[in-house]
């Protein structure tokens, strides 16, 4: 049986981690090759690693940054931010990431996302989402609409239908934003999550608004998500306390949530 | 020196970070004469069978391959697909592989399944090896596979793990080794697979 996974999502600016509030406002954490090193040595299940300002700056994903923290980190990586065709894709794997996350860039040209499956296999190609509740419409069913560049513009887009698009054209796995509970600590958005989760086949990452151990329990029993992001219990400063992976997998674990456990490390 | 095979569709940088990282010896080979110093060889492996049989087979580092590991009997770990295409067929893209081990590579149930299988893994040993020293009865190993070995001799399977059912997660023959999982990302319990490896499991 799959564990659940407990992921750690850099926003990277300049080479610094950032922790942002509902996509703004973001404040420096620490140099990212640090933050890698660190996390990885809590033995968090994965690392995702946004260069956030790429896109916006219309320059390609900081390379050597990206291999920087390859070479500290032995679980899965996936890189995103920036990524404009099959050539920046193919730099990054070379830089040592598995994944290739892609958002704003998949919305303008959906094709990129089936051309990088094709060219990589869709394991490597992540569709993250940025989700807005708007209210259920015509044109929005699902009551979520997509935004992009950094939740700054809003595509009149179904945040449900876009899922499904995604999947159909290749993704291996899809990152729920929540634009509304990101930052706030108030727990994942669970209804658009769940949404997701029972429409599509493939993993689904919930993302946005864990604040406390609670809000991955609430996440794993009552959605059907494979892995949540932690990043703010990890290491945010707006956050009273933050939390290990060993006491949040140890928590899970002691109600029934499968998690990969936490190994002491041996002594050397 | 450990032999890590660089091919256009591996993920050869993340196995090469790995070693690099518990100490070993190592370096890529490619070319068919690229061997001379070679005690061990790692074939990495990421996306599929036939575009990974394709690519090795542009390199041109199969005969050398097999004249190393099937005659010689040098060490050999596939990770991946790189121990899909040991087997003597797989399902994805109904493609004829490299035929070492008996048996075939089938798809997970896509009816009952979220495939590909994504994520963290329990592994349990079917047998004892050198390969696990020092990790008790078994360990959580990180998966991305959308197919699965079937090996037709049950003594070849070294690890099984469980997803909609059991299914063969590492194998050992002799000299050759090969695991589903990535072994290069699976923390600190893959790294210390991967160093038993190449401190000489499979001599």
């Amino acid at each position: 049986m799959l564990a659940n996974r407990l992921i750690a999502c850099f926003d990277v600016i300049n080479g610094k981690v950032t922790k942002a509030s509902q996509f703004r406002d973001n404040i420096d954490i620490e140099d990212a090759v640090t933050a890698a090193k660190r996390v990885y040595d809590m033995q968090i299940d994965e690392l995702i690693f946004y260069d956030v300002t790429a896109s916006a700056e219309k320059r390609p994903i900081d390379l050597q940054l990206v291999e920087a923290v390859g070479r500290e980190v032995f679980v899965p990586y996936t890189v995103g931010g920036g990524i404009r065709n099959l050539t920046d894709m193919y730099n990054v794997l070379k830089s040592g990431a598995e994944k290739i996350s892609v958002d704003s860039m998949a919305v303008r040209n959906p094709e990129i996302i089936a051309q990088g499956a094709k060219e990589f296999g869709s394991q490597c190609i992540v569709l993250s989402t940025q989700v807005k509740r708007v209210g259920r419409s015509a044109k929005i069913p699902s009551g979520y609409e997509i935004a992009i560049d950094g939740a700054r513009v809003f595509t009149g887009m179904d945040a449900l239908e876009w899922a499904r698009r995604g999947a159909g054209l290749g993704a291996g796995e899809i990152v729920v934003n929540s634009i509304d509970n990101d930052g706030t600590h108030h727990g994942y958005d669970l209804e658009i999550t769940a949404l997701i989760a029972d429409e599509l086949r493939i993993p689904v990452v919930a993302s946005g608004g864990a604040g406390r151990m609670e809000h991955l329990y609430d996440v794993f029993t009552k959605t059907q998500a494979s892995a949540g992001i932690i990043s703010s219990m990890l290491y945010s400063p707006r956050l009273e306390r933050n939390f290990t992976v060993r006491e949040i997998k140890e928590y899970l674990h002691g109600r029934g949530v499968p998690v990969r456990p936490y190994v002491a490390p041996r002594a050397t | 020196m450990i032999g890590i095979v660089n091919y256009k569709a591996g993920n050869s940088h993340s196995v090469m970070n790995a070693c690099k990282k518990i100490g070993v010896d190592c370096r890529y080979v490619g070319g068919e004469d690229d061997f001379a110093d070679v005690s061990a060889v790692i074939l990495p492996g990421v996306g599929s069978a036939k575009a990974t049989l394709d690519s090795l087979r542009e390199i041109g580092v199969l005969p050398r391959l097999e004249e190393l590991v099937l005659k010689d009997g040098v060490p050999f770990l596939g990770i991946c697909v790189g121990l899909q295409i040991l087997f003597e067929h797989s399902e994805e893209d109904d493609v004829d592989c490299l035929g070492w081990i008996e048996g075939s590579v089938v798809k997970f149930d896509e009816t009952r399944l979220r495939v590909p299988q994504i994520g963290w893994n329990r592994l349990t040993w079917e047998k004892s090896d050198p390969l696990f020293a020092g990790l008790g009865g078994g360990g959580f190993f990180y998966f991305v596979n959308s197919y699965y070995a079937k090996p037709a001799r049950g003594e070849d399977i070294l690890a099984v793990s469980d997803y909609g059912g059991r299914f063969c997660a590492m194998i050992r023959r002799g000299n050759i080794y090969a695991s589903q999982c990535h072994i290069e990302k699976s923390g600190e319990v893959g790294l210390t697979v991967l160093k038993n490896f190449c401190e000489g499991a499979g001599k």
